[in-house]
């Protein structure tokens, strides 16, 4: 049984967490002093060696990234961080932002070093003004304390509520004042991003990553997690479980073991289904509890990591009703630059209020796959694959209830039994 | 030099074929050249790629490596050792376009039977052709309320677009007009202006030539046709020199609505706005029809084909006369007035300069512009562009989208020598050298330009002395390359075949004896005149002093000219006979009218800037009208002179057996500048030009399009604003002896000494209101 290993949420139960005086007593912003001191070249090698691969769904080596930026090109250099964490599920940078905002800027501090910054830009989602507020306090703090400034500027800028702005390139042209809108690849961000500069866009807890490796070197952070998989990170486990949370752990531990940790699923209730890494990975059921959570493993189990957002749903859940509420989130979240994505999720979504309806025939889920197949795959960015993975994993696995419920001729699950507040129901 | 450029070429296989492409040509375009036609509604050939609307999706593979996903053709550039599988050999990219025109449709209203677009609509065609028949949508269409009137001339269906952004790049990337934009997101996403800001470009019909469904309409094409309907001509544009091909739609001999054509020399695939919808004129119900003669009791009334001819025979002939031809006569008839002037009239009193203009102007393009070819490849290719008396987005609309290329491409340098920073040169971001009005010359000497440099020169040159002699010695000490753009499109042409007082047809000064003896040839006659012509003023003014007492005049707006009123009494003196399309000034005062016919009922060509011939046929068929070279060989006909010019076949003939002159130019005499005028604290120097929309004749009964015309305004400079206490929408009152305009203010980048108002614009008819156009001192006060 493996248990968590916290270093990013180490001291997250500590009162003032958040505040530089935590952080500093904890030996904070002497990783940035120690990186300072290096070349950047070897900062970035540091990281390479490290083993340290994208929290922000991808899995993308972070060091490699960074050494994708020209050097001695005489051109500005910018950091990127995309703090618009928006996908059903996905909740990790927000607690850790909410919980310890130093991190992050130290960890700006280094890779500006590393990748010749002078500027770092954190863009925020605009919905979380409270951790939009903590993270100024805590920027501020920083400039007084002399962390930024002295080479590295840090700019908040807060997003106006879109999940494609999560996406990198629509991220860079939100920052940079447009619509958000994904752009044409090439070029990519490291050769012209914001500002037509070579830029690095990481994810929060990418970034926040990088102090603790500084400091304890490589080998430290190889040690942690499976063969390809370095490190530890946050696993979020929310829904049916009893005590539900952030979870840090090296990668590589099961859901099974998350769930021991979480106490397990609500009482007199059984696993259903649940998502690896949000929304937009194809879900799994308790057929997978013991898939190691890693890139590969999830991978290799037709998934992917993600966000390690782990959503847990148990057996009060229909399954058809999830996936319509995800595929309205998509539906209201298309950009509309592309068609397959734009017209797609419209019809998506009405076919699957249908079948939520108990409306239509075994056809209709045969055309639902289809129509998936015409939108995965053919779309501009990765918005409409994450679209239609809950839809094409839920009939893998659940297709008989789609038939039950299309049998039924209306909803099979009452929705308030999959509530939490279920128990206290009259007559229960 | 040679001039051959070094292209590294590219050899892929698409479909199972070889094609060898320069190297960055996108698979759509690679694919094209095997004619194989890939779907697409995003792409456009001169637009950035987008990779919107996936209807483009191939199988690709590089060097064994498959991509896992179709890709789309338009944004990829095509690589070595690059295998390309099209819909008609890959069932997954046939899969993944039905898919996507499938997705496509869903929203869409399919109302095709009621759509202009219906019939010529790719999105109808491709779904035929790439689309799987049927839908299997069930569910609830978007709807969006419809159309919206984006500007006065453009509307908007929401539901038929398909947002492929076509519209708003051509506005962003073309011109520079960013007025349109894509707004909110997902299936609710739409094309949209700003708020109480219309869609007010000057090339805002490319958009809606370019929209690939029926979603952008024009207010005068709208509900008017059906594409099947209409028999199509190529055309050339008559509105300016740019020369723009163009394509003419007519039903039932009535002209419907015109196009820009596909010209990659000239105007790429774009026109403006003018050029597109300002054709009412043709069919205006005051056209003229019947010939008219002024009777005894001096009214003009109809008459006979006959009867006309005779009567303007016998006043050409027993007068001493002359010809007075305007700008927007074609080649082919510019010709047949030059050759009638010589050879019926005896006389070299001939000027196609119906404008303001100068006898350093005449002697600056027999020196420097007759014969002479610089092109849109020479700008292109030039280092820096020197603009002088030249707004191109208002006098030449395609210069100044070539500029825009250019600039955009590359960061051309423009350089614009005038008295007020203009929207277009704003937008080139020139550098604009400011001076007074009058003081060009000095300026444009200290221009620091190159053998790689081009001047372009407009016909507003001529109205500041010294400027074209400056320009002829910047052009003579850099090797820069000079461009003569004029504003109408027949001026070129009309120089060419000799229709002003200098030169004979192809360049030949009248001083010349050679010349004379070529011309004298071809045309059979034992002599020509000898003496250098009068120029149009000089003519008027001659018929004032009894010099002269007939005219045969065509296609002249005397109001236009250096001195209308003069302009208008020598009508009123002189034997007139007139050749128009419609009643005029001049028409009201002719003694003899002969109709003629519009530029859709004729054949011909234009001399466009570079000197290119731009060729037309008759896109009516049914018309009785005739070219005016057909009336003037009647006319000489019936003086006794053999024109021989029956047909604009013949002319073209004649005119192409003349070869080009090789012998010596004429050469110019230098003219320097005016001195300042000294200025009292309520006098300015007047600015001022055409705008593209205004009151030009040729726009007459197009309210659509002159809703979309720039503001009437007059400009002052911040400095003098602030002394006369002057904020922008205050009314200044601008006048001279003659009389006044009062307009609107609007401070911005000036010369101190000037005021600028446009020309003949509605509430600003400068030439008519104020007899001046430039350079004039004038009386501003603050009402």
């Amino acid at each position: 049984m493996r248990q968590l290993v916290p270093v990013l949420s180490a001291h997250w139960d500590e009162k003032d967490s958040f505040t530089i005086e935590a952080y500093t007593r904890h030996g904070g912003y002497k990783a940035a002093q120690k990186a300072l001191a290096m070349d950047p070249d070897a900062v970035i090698q540091l990281v390479k060696d490290s083993g340290l691969r994208g929290r922000g769904g991808a899995g993308f080596p972070t060091g490699m990234k960074w050494g994708f930026i020209p050097q001695g090109d005489n051109k500005a250099h910018y950091l990127v961080v995309n703090a618009d964490e928006s996908e059903p599920g996905t909740c990790k940078d927000m607690p850790l932002l909410m919980a310890n905002p130093h991190v992050l800027i130290e960890g700006c501090i280094i890779a500006c070093h590393a990748i010749r910054a002078k500027y770092a830009f954190i863009y925020i989602r605009g919905e979380v003004t409270h951790i939009v507020r903590r993270v100024n306090q805590a920027i501020e703090d920083a400039y007084k304390a002399g962390h930024l400034g002295n080479g590295v500027e840090i700019v908040l800028h807060v997003g106006a509520g879109a999940y494609i702005c999560g996406e990198e390139t629509a991220l860079l042209d939100s920052l940079e004042g447009f619509r958000g809108q994904p752009r044409l690849r090439p070029p990519f961000p490291a050769i012209a991003g914001l500002y037509a500069m070579p830029t690095v866009v990481n994810n929060v807890e990418s970034i926040a990553s990088v102090p603790a490796i500084i400091l304890n070197g490589a080998q430290w952070y190889q040690s942690m997690g499976t063969e390809k998989s370095k490190g530890t990170t946050l696993y979020s486990l929310s829904g049916h479980v009893k005590n539900p949370g952030q979870f840090e752990a090296p990668l590589g531990i099961t859901l099974r073991e998350l769930l021991e940790l979480a106490g397990g699923i609500r009482d007199g209730h059984r696993l259903k289904f649940w998502t690896p890494g949000g929304s937009s990975t194809p879900i799994f059921t308790d057929a997978h509890l013991d898939i190691p959570l890693d890139y590969e493993g999830v991978a290799a189990a037709g998934s992917m990591l993600g966000t390690k957002a782990l959503q847990i749903f148990d057996e009060t859940t229909s399954i058809v009703r999830a996936v319509l509420r995800w595929t309205e989130f998509y539906k209201h979240e298309s950009c509309g630059k592309c068609t397959p994505c734009r017209e797609g999720t419209w019809w998506l979504v009405q076919i699957l209020r249908d079948l939520d309806a108990g409306v239509g025939t075994e056809e209709d889920l045969n055309k639902l796959l289809d129509i998936c197949d015409n939108i995965a795959g053919r779309s501009f960015c990765a918005l409409a694959d994450g679209a239609v993975a809950p839809i094409i994993s839920s009939l893998q696995y659940f297709r008989q209830e789609y038939l039950d419920q299309l049998a039924n001729k209306g909803p099979l699950f009452d929705p308030m039994d999959s509530t939490l507040f279920a128990s206290s129901k009259a007559g229960a | 030099m040679s001039t051959t450029e070094i292209v590294d070429m590219i050899t892929v296989v698409i479909d199972g074929f070889e094609v060898s492409v320069p190297k960055g040509t996108l698979i759509i375009r690679a694919a094209e050249q095997l004619g194989i036609q890939i779907p697409r509604f995003c792409d456009h050939p001169l637009l950035d790629p987008v990779g919107a609307c996936r209807q483009c999706l191939v199988d690709i593979e590089i060097n064994g490596h498959a991509f896992a996903k179709p890709q789309a053709s338009c944004t990829i550039p095509v690589e070595p050792g690059m295998i390309v599988k099209t819909q008609l050999t890959s069932v997954v990219a046939d899969k993944a376009q039905k898919g996507v025109m499938e997705l496509l449709l869903i929203n869409h209203p399919l109302d095709c039977p009621v759509c202009d677009k219906g019939g010529e609509c790719p999105l109808q065609n491709q779904a035929m052709s790439n689309g799987q028949g049927q839908t299997r949508f069930e569910g609830t269409k978007r709807t969006f309320e419809k159309p919206v009137n984006i500007s006065s001339q453009v509307l908007l269906d929401r539901e038929r677009c398909i947002l492929c952004a076509r519209c708003t790049r051509f506005s962003d990337q073309i011109a520079s007009d960013p007025f349109i934009t894509l707004n909110e997101r997902g299936a609710l996403q739409q094309v949209g202006i700003y708020e109480k800001v219309p869609f007010k470009s000057y090339f805002s019909g490319n958009s809606v030539q370019i929209c690939p469904v029926g979603a952008l309409t024009g207010a005068s094409y709208r509900f008017r046709a059906r594409p099947f309907d209409l028999v199509s001509t190529p055309s050339a544009c008559e509105h300016c020199a740019s020369g723009c091909d163009m394509r003419t739609d007519v039903r039932r001999g009535k002209t419907l609505r015109r196009l820009a054509g596909d010209d990659p020399t000239v105007n790429e695939e774009w026109n403006c706005d003018k050029g597109r919808w300002a054709f009412k004129y043709i069919t205006a119900i005051d056209r003229l029809t019947h010939p008219l003669v002024r009777n005894d009791a001096g009214v003009l009334v109809e008459a006979s084909w006959p009867e006309a001819l005779a009567a303007a025979a016998k006043g050409l002939k027993e007068n001493t006369s002359a010809v007075l031809v305007g700008g927007r006569a074609t080649y082919e008839d510019a010709y047949g007035y030059s050759k009638f002037a010589r050879v019926a009239l005896g006389t070299n009193d001939i000027d196609f300069r119906s404008r303001l203009s100068s006898d350093e102007e005449r002697e600056f393009l027999a020196a420097h512009v007759v014969g002479s070819s610089t092109t849109y490849r020479d700008i292109d290719r030039a280092d820096h562009v020197l603009l002088v008396g030249f707004e191109p987005e208002e006098e030449s609309p395609i210069v100044f989208l070539r500029l825009n290329k250019q600039f955009r491409k590359r960061a051309l340098k423009v350089t614009a020598v005038a008295s007020k920073l203009s929207i277009g040169v704003d937008k080139l971001k020139g550098e604009f050298v400011k001076v007074a009005p009058g003081q060009e010359a000095a300026a444009i000497a200290k221009a620091a330009l190159t053998s790689q440099s081009i001047i372009l020169v407009g016909e507003r040159a001529s109205e500041s002395a010294g400027a074209l002699t400056a320009i002829a010695a910047l052009a003579d000490s850099t090797g820069a390359k000079i461009a003569w753009i004029p504003r109408r499109a027949g001026e070129r042409g009309a120089l060419e075949a000799g229709a002003i007082g200098n030169l004979l047809p192809g360049g030949r000064p009248v001083a010349d004896a050679a010349a004379r003896v070529d011309i004298a040839a071809l045309w059979g006659t034992s002599t020509l005149p000898s003496s250098n012509g009068r120029s149009s003023d000089e003519i008027i003014a001659a018929v004032h002093s009894g010099d002269i007492a007939a005219l045969l005049v065509g296609g002249v707006d005397p109001l236009d000219g250096n001195n209308s009123a003069a302009a208008l009494a020598a009508l009123e003196r002189a034997f007139v006979v007139c050749l128009e399309i419609a009643p005029s000034e001049v028409t009201m005062r002719a003694n003899v009218v002969l109709p003629v016919a519009a530029i859709t009922e004729k054949s011909g060509s234009f001399l466009n800037w570079e000197g290119r011939a731009r060729s037309f046929d008759a896109a009516v068929d049914e018309s009785l009208n005739r070219s005016d070279l057909r009336i003037l060989s009647m006319i000489a006909q019936e003086m006794g002179a053999a024109l021989n010019l029956g047909t604009v076949r013949a002319a073209a003939k004649e005119i192409a057996s003349l070869g080009p002159w090789d012998g010596a130019r004429v050469s110019m005499k230098a003219v320097s500048a005016a001195k300042a005028p000294a200025l009292k604290a309520d006098q300015f120097i007047l600015n001022s030009w055409r705008r593209l929309l205004d009151l030009g004749t040729l726009q007459k009964g197009e309210e659509n399009l002159a809703g979309t015309a720039r503001q009437t305004i007059a400009v002052i400079s911040p400095s003098r604003a602030q002394v006369m206490g002057v904020t922008d929408g205050d009314l200044l009152k601008i006048s001279t002896a003659q009389g006044s305009v009062t307009l609107a203010a609007l401070v911005e980048d000036i010369h101190d000494d000037a005021v600028w108002a446009p020309r003949n614009s509605r509430g600003s008819q400068l030439l008519v209101n104020l007899g001046v156009g430039h350079g004039a001192v004038v009386t501003v006060v603050k009402l």
